[in-house]
Parts: C-alpha cells; structure tokens; sequence
C-alpha cells in the first residue's frame, strides 16, 4: 500500500505543507485505493476520481501563493445526505436516484471552496438505520470483515476512513449514526453540540437532533476537521451564534484533575460483556492519567430509545414530505397529483423509511399526539435535566458507544427491534443536544470496540483533550484494512 | 392492536402508497414498536415542559434584506416536469 496512505490527515497535510508531496499525488493515491477496494466494501455510492484530481490541481496551485487552510489539502469522502452542487446525492434512496444539487451544503463550504472529495459515500436510506442495510445501492461491508455491516447509518463513511479510502470522511449523526459505524469500524467519530455545524444543505432527518459530524483516523484529525466545519450560519437558523473556539490547542495537555463519570444505565446488562470490559478498561487508563472516575446516574436514559422513536420518526414524517414528485427527485406519473404523489412515494422509499414514515404520521395523529409525541418531548426534557445534573459533578460521561461489536450482514434486517437498540448508548446524547465522540477502545471478539464520551453543549475543547487522552489510554493503532 | 384499516388512514394522511403485502406487515410490524415505546406512557410527567430544540432557542430572526437567491430556470432544472417556468403537476383532484 501507499506510504501516504498510512499517514493521519494531519501528518499529510504537514508534508504537502512541506512540498515533499502535492495534492494531486494523494489525490491519485486515494483514487487507487477506492479502485482497489470499494469493489467489496461499496464505501462509496458514487466515486468522483476526477472530479477530485481536478480540484486537488487547483489546490495545489493555490498552495503557491498561501492562504490555504491546513485541512483543504486533505481529500475527504462526503456522506451521500449531504448536498453536493453538481454531484449526484440520492441519500441512498431510489427516489433522488438522479437527484443534482444546486448547491453545496455550507459545512463543506466552510471546509473549502473547492473541496478536494473523493466521492459521496453510503448510508441507510435518508440516515435511517444502523447497518448501511437499508441502501438502495447495496450494503457496505466493514473492513475488519466483510461478512458483517459497518454500523449505520455512515457506514460508507466509515468504511471509507477504516480502509484509507481517503484519510477522513463527513458523515452525521441523529441518534447515533456518526459514532455507532465509527465504532464498528474502530475509527473516531464526533457528533458536536446540536447546531455547532451548520445543517444547510444537509438533507433533513430529524430537524432537532441532526448534527454534521468528522470521522476520523484519530482524535486530532477530528480536532482539525471539527474546526473546519464549524461556525454559525445565517442560513440555518437553528445554527449556535457562538464563537468557534481552536479545537487543536490544549489537546494534548491531558486529564489531569478531570472529573469523569461512567454512566451505570448504559454499562447493564443489554450492553455485551466484551464491550462493557473494554470501556471499564479505558476508564481505568483515564484514571491512570490522573483523571477523577466515578460512576454518575442518568435516570431517564431508560427511556430515551423509547423518546427517540417516537420523535426521530415523527420529525422525518414531516421531512419526508417533501419528496412528492414535483420539485425534484423521482416522479412516478398518474392521473390526478394526488395518485401521483401516492404512486412516486410507493416506488421511490424503502421499506424502513416508510415505516417510519408511518410511525411518525400515527404518532403525530388526531388522538394519539399527547400520548405519544408530546410525551416524549416531556422525557426529553427529563433527560436534559439529567445531563444538567451530572455534568454539575462531573465534566465529561462516559460509557460504550454500542451495545456489540459489528453484527453479520443479514442478522438483523428482518427485526426492526433488535436494529434500533443498536442505539441506546448513543441516543441520550442526541435528545440532549449534547457534544458526544466516540474513540476506539480495543477489541471484543477480534473486532473493534468504541468507547463515548460525552460533555456539556459547546465543552469540544475539554471533550477532545479527554477523547485524546482516552486514546492514548487504549493505545489502540490505526492502520487501513483490509 | 393496529388494524388494516388504520394502516390505510395512516397511510392516506402520509399519502403513501402501500402494497397489499406491506400493508399487512406494518400493521404488526407498528404494533411492535408501539408496545416497546408505551412506558414512556408510565412516566408521570404532567409539570415538565416539552423540549422542541436542544438549545432552547427560538424566534430566530435576520434582517430582511433582499439578496441574490437561485434564479428560476435554474430552480427547475431537477424537476420532473416543468412548464412555462413553473412546476407543473398532474390534474388536482
């Protein structure tokens, strides 16, 4: 394998920044390797090999006169829910299967003007899922074995990452789909504070929980991408109007004196016993680095999956309206629109999105709204509260990120149940709103597993000092795979 | 329990078009999911507020000021049908 190709986002971006290597020589290295490998794993829905070294030539021209910033450098695959101007984004689903955007969303924007994207990676069909199963365009298989899923729903993003397919990958996150496939994948991922990443151009799910996320070789390159990405947006009004801290200083200055929490709810029985030994382990090495451990309650995680399944589905109901056929994506034709719009959506969804297309119509209905949605907004109130309340003890949380380590393709796709309790470590955070990252811990059963942490709103800087420390704490290396 | 009928009307409000196969799995596929979310239901929580945004925010306003926005023909260069530089749409019934 190419040299390049072992080194972090960062360790390129300095020896491009050295003139030892251009960007279109780790453009061309990663364009090989998707060649090479995506043929099995199918990280990518579309690939734009020159598209990118098109870019990557400008790049490198613009190097000569400065002012390219140190992450610009860097190819990246790109979600497919993310909008991409003139780049085909299906969301993994057949209704936008000739779908071009007419713009590009502003976090990439914001990573560059031209950004150097190696191609539009594969998800769950519009982020709904937990295995990458539930693609149109086929599932991604996980580098470490490609009989089983990469997690969901970026896992084509971190199949991408885990086999160098490029060095680091946007993906997002709603209840947990940057940092479950991450984990599955044994690669970082952060979900920030809700509205820390600008969602405009980011193809909607749940309004109120949707987070653009960095996935990642290591806790620095999150660092370096988060910064990238982040800032407030006019265009996005639920975008936080505060300031964009640097992400990189004090990264390395440890946790000394911080005071963590493992999360008892989230360490029982329904998490694997191989995954709850690997995160005792990594709170263990914290302490060892001179980090306060204790244990910290939050009382209504219990019903926080229960929360996320009622309001998740019941936001993309409403979401999801919007693909009827008239502005843009598939159309099937039929007499009167009403037919039309009945017809496109029979043809153009998956079976999971229309079945949460339907639980969230029935939750929001006439007669069921206060026992279902509203009722779950009063939880999600509950749960904030309990954040509130453990973060006055502790400054960051910590627990699994999810219950098993990655599952055999086909093991759960005929059980809805058993997929979404994939998401139980990794939903309270989303309700909360709260910055969460997961890091990789070790491995259970020769596969790897993620350990989360998870601070207060807008805490990333103190969060990624401990994810750091936790990394070098698990001492887990990263090398691309297969 | 979840009938066919209310399957249907479910469907109907999300105008959605279902196959008579998956019209008989949703509804015990629904029902599933239902009784696994219903101890929400136990929880007294009458005096606790709804949370609609994490953040708390709300009525976020800009100022109002014209700016160059996407130009029409361009608009309706992904649509499946357009007319006359509108969206056109089947008979409205």
């Amino acid at each position: 394998m190419d040299d390049l190709l072992n080194l972090t986002a960062r360790g390129l971006s300095e020896k491009i920044e050295a003139g030892d290597v251009s960007v279109r020589e780790a453009t061309e290295a990663a364009n090989a390797r998707v060649e090479e490998v995506d043929g099995d794993l199918n990280s990518f829905v579309t690939t734009t090999p020159e598209l990118a070294l098109e870019r990557a030539g400008r790049v490198d021209e613009r190097l000569r006169n400065g002012g390219v910033k140190p992450w610009e450098v860097v190819p990246i695959a790109v979600k497919d829910v993310l909008s991409t101007r003139g780049v085909r984004t299906t969301c993994g689903s057949k209704i936008l299967e000739d779908f071009t955007p007419l713009y590009d969303a502003s976090a990439l924007v914001n990573f560059g003007e031209e950004p150097v994207m190696v191609g539009k990676s594969n998800m769950d069909e519009f982020a709904m899922g937990s295995s990458t199963e539930n693609s149109a365009y086929g599932p991604t298989r996980n580098p470490w074995d490609t009989g089983r899923v990469p997690g969901g729903s970026s896992g084509g993003s971190a199949a991408a990452v885990a086999a160098g397919e490029g060095w680091w990958a946007l993906g997002t996150d709603t209840g947990g789909s940057v940092r479950q496939p991450a984990a599955l994948c044994g690669i970082v991922g952060l979900k920030p504070t809700y509205g820390r990443v600008s969602r405009y151009g980011l193809i909607s799910f749940g309004s109120s929980l949707d987070c653009i996320g960095p996935m990642t070789r290591d806790v620095k390159d999150s660092a370096l991408l988060l910064q990238a990405i982040a800032g407030h947006d006019p265009r996005d009004s639920t975008s936080a109007n505060v300031e964009v801290p640097d992400y990189l200083a004090g990264l390395e200055d440890g946790v000394e004196g911080l005071r963590v929490g493992v999360v008892t709810e989230l360490m029982d029985e329904r998490i694997d016993a191989g995954v709850r030994e690997v995160t005792s382990r990594v709170a263990t090495g914290l302490e060892a680095a001179g980090a306060e451990v204790g244990e910290v309650s939050l009382p209504h995680a219990y019903y926080a999956l229960e929360a996320y399944y009622i309001i998740a589905p019941a936001e993309v109901s409403s979401n999801l309206a919007r693909f009827d056929g008239v502005r843009y994506g598939l159309r099937v034709q039929a007499d009167g629109v009403h037919e039309m719009y009945r017809k496109t959506r029979e043809a153009g969804f998956g079976a999971e999105a229309k079945r949460r297309i339907m639980l969230g119509t029935y939750a929001l209905s006439s007669g069921y709204y206060d026992a279902y949605y509203a009722q779950a907004q009063k939880v999600r109130t509950k749960i904030i509260e309990d954040f509130r309340e453990a973060f006055s003890r502790y400054d960051v949380l910590v627990s699994p990120t999810s219950p098993s380590v990655a599952f055999e393709i086909g093991a759960k796709t005929d059980d809805p149940l058993a997929m979404y309790l994939q998401d139980i470590c990794a939903v309270p955070a989303s309700l909360a709103g709260v910055p969460a990252i997961s890091v990789p811990g070790g491995l259970s059963e020769g596969l790897p597993v993620g350990v989360q942490l998870m601070g207060d709103h807008f805490t990333e800087p103190m969060l990624l000092r401990a994810a750091r420390a936790a990394e070098q704490a698990a001492g887990f290396e990263f090398t691309p795979r297969p | 329990m979840i009938s066919e009928e209310q399957v249907r009307h479910v469907a109907s409000l999300a105008r959605l078009g279902l196959t008579e196969d998956e019209i008989r799995e949703m509804g015990g596929q629904l029902d599933a999911i239902l009784d696994s979310i219903e101890k929400i239901r136990e929880l007294d929580l009458a005096d606790t507020p709804p949370t609609a945004n994490p953040l708390n925010l709300s009525n976020v306003l800009r100022s109002d000021e014209p700016r160059p926005e996407l130009p029409s023909e361009e608009a309706l260069y992904p649509a499946p049908d357009a007319v006359d530089g509108l969206f056109a749409v089947p008979r409205i019934d």
